[in-house]
């Protein structure tokens, strides 16, 4: 999903520890101590964000390594109980690919299917389970089509099987109420940037107890899991971000929510032959998200952005694999509707003018875009898909 | 910009855009699989293309290809307009991003195919023969070479139709030139 820009309070915070407040919080000495007592602070606050303490909490780089620390991690230190995972088909590629990295080393997957709303039915998840299963991951919430998935009603059967349960709540945390303890996960990863912290500030949620083999090894960082001289600045970005993030969650949920049922409502109106992809209501509350038939993602999105409106897609020609999105292929849309997937995301300085900004000035994008597609003449002349 | 301006350019302002109802010869090519669709429309009078009209489903660079290549070819001779290759589209075009070179072949390719359309058309006339109609089914799970957009049955060694040696990238999973030492998508060296 889009990336947030940087939060005033966390820039300044951040620049003490690129300027006088440089020491290593390893070192003994007082510059040192200040930052390690810099990272301490931050690291009760992302663990307040999510309910969690604060000795759960281990700092990383990017959401990409934490999916990665957890899905290998995890798997490696517990191979003694099985070497099977279960994934929803519709992970982030982070952890699909760990995953089939495992494969090297003994472990087989089983991929959970997705309803066309993108949703996991814990049935599946309980059905794909076998005596091997030792991890199951499912994401808190799809970044391409915003489904917010049952996370603790699978986090139960996991737990009633002895089964560690991973979520990837990159694009959930900062921006929906998360409740580790209550979610009932064994580990759950973040994000900075997803909630205006600093790109390369990341967490990974470890509950208390949990065996994992160390990410990096080296030093005593992170309880030895994570070795590294830390990345205090950003560190102290994303815990300023969190503390931030959960004052402010519910009026940021508010508006947010406005904006996205005022889109929700008004494009697949104004827009014929528009499909929204994902859950109606269970959705992140600042996401929105549509396929748009007969044309592809890409030229709306240069065409848009000429018009200052930054969005994505998960089209083939917007991918540099050249392959359309697997989650919407998964949601059992075909290749050319998927081709015509559009994601918005609404930032905090978005206002319901912005909105309306967009209604004007899109229909006629994808009108002219249409008149084009050998796709839409074929639609209009057979009436027929 | 992953474009250059003259792609912008034609992305923005495509020329020679929609359809000819009483063409005489029709080209198209690709399939949504892999992105991209073209269709092209031609008039030809006295052996020289005297109409070019198209339609694509697809992406900037596709759009922009299409434009292009309607323009080069609009009033050349059929022989000339044969003669319109991938890389000379793509110069004419100020250059395309490596992963979208795919895309320059499929504007000259619906191109040709409709000239062929209408060679065979104008040759079974002649013979008054019926007109044996190129197979137009269109695979919706087969996909194409990313470097000629020929089409591909599988994860084959070589692509029939512009014999780059493909094989799968060892990280990603795609399909890529063997020859080259990176993974055209995701980077990785390619292993030996």
């Amino acid at each position: 999903m889009a990336a947030t820009p940087l939060h005033p309070e966390a820039l300044k915070a951040m620049l003490l520890y690129f300027e006088s407040r440089f020491g290593n919080p390893q070192s003994l000495h007082s510059a040192g101590q200040e930052a390690s007592e810099a990272v301490a602070q931050a690291r009760q606050k992302v663990a307040a964000l999510i309910k969690a303490n604060e000795s759960e909490i281990l700092f990383t780089s990017s959401g990409s390594e934490t999916n990665n620390f957890a899905i290998k991690g995890l798997a490696l230190a517990n191979k003694n109980r099985g070497t099977h995972l279960v994934l929803s088909a519709i992970e982030h590629q982070s952890v699909l690919n760990s995953a089939k990295n495992l494969e090297k080393f003994g472990f087989r997957t089983t991929l959970a299917p997705v309803d066309q709303t993108g949703l996991v039915n814990p049935e599946d998840v309980q059905k794909s389970l076998t005596k091997e299963t030792v991890l199951v991951s499912v994401m808190l919430a799809n970044s391409e089509v915003g489904t917010i998935e049952p996370i603790s009603e699978i986090a139960k059967v996991c737990r009633s099987q002895n089964i560690l349960f991973h979520t990837d709540a990159v694009a959930a945390v900062g921006n929906i109420p998360v409740d580790a303890e209550r979610l009932g996960v064994d580990a759950l990863s973040l994000a900075g940037d997803q909630f205006y912290g600093p790109k390369g500030s990341a967490a990974l949620y470890l509950k208390k107890g949990t065996r994992i083999l160390p990410f990096i090894d080296g030093g005593i960082q992170e309880g030895g899991r994570r070795a590294g001289t830390e990345n205090v600045a950003g560190i102290v970005g994303l815990g300023e971000a969190a503390e931030i993030a959960a004052k402010e969650m519910d009026s940021r949920l508010k508006k947010s929510m406005a904006l996205r049922d005022k889109l929700l409502e008004a494009l697949p109106q104004k827009i014929e032959y528009t499909i929204l992809t994902g859950h109606r209501e269970k959705r992140l509350p600042h996401h929105a998200s549509f396929c748009v038939e007969f044309i592809e993602g890409e030229a709306m999105l240069l065409n848009l952005d000429m018009k200052g409106i930054a969005a994505s897609s998960g089209s083939a020609c917007t991918s540099r694999a050249l392959k359309a999105s697997h989650v919407l292929l998964a949601m059992g849309l075909d290749h050319a509707t998927a081709q015509g997937s559009l994601v918005f995301s609404f930032l905090e300085e978005n206002t319901p003018e912005d909105i309306d900004y967009l209604l004007e000035v899109f229909p006629p994008i994808v009108e002219r875009l249409r008149q084009m597609s050998p796709l839409y003449t074929q639609y209009l002349e057979e009436k027929k898909r | 910009m992953i474009y250059s301006e003259k792609v912008m350019e034609h992305f923005q302002n495509p020329r020679n855009v929609g359809v000819i109802k009483e063409a005489d010869g029709v080209g198209q090519v690709g399939n949504p699989v892999c992105g991209d669709m073209m269709t092209f429309y031609i008039k030809v009078r006295d052996n020289r293309l005297s109409d070019i009209k198209f339609q694509t489903f697809g992406c900037g660079a596709a759009i922009a290809v299409s434009s292009i290549v309607s323009e080069m070819a609009m009033g050349k001779t059929l022989d000339e307009a044969m003669e319109i290759t991938n890389d000379r589209v793509a110069d004419e075009l100020g250059g395309l991003p490596k992963n979208k070179l795919h895309c320059s072949n499929l504007g000259a390719d619906a191109l040709h195919k409709a000239i062929e359309d209408y060679r065979a058309k104008t040759k079974a006339q002649q013979k008054e023969e019926p007109v044996e109609k190129p197979s137009e089914k269109r695979d919706e799970e087969r996909c194409c070479c990313p470097y000629c957009e020929g089409p591909l049955e599988g994860i084959e060694a070589v692509c029939e139709k512009c014999h780059v040696e493909l094989g799968e990238c060892p990280e990603c999973g795609e399909l890529t030139n063997k020859a080259e030492e990176k993974c055209t998508h995701c980077g990785a060296r390619m292993k030996k």
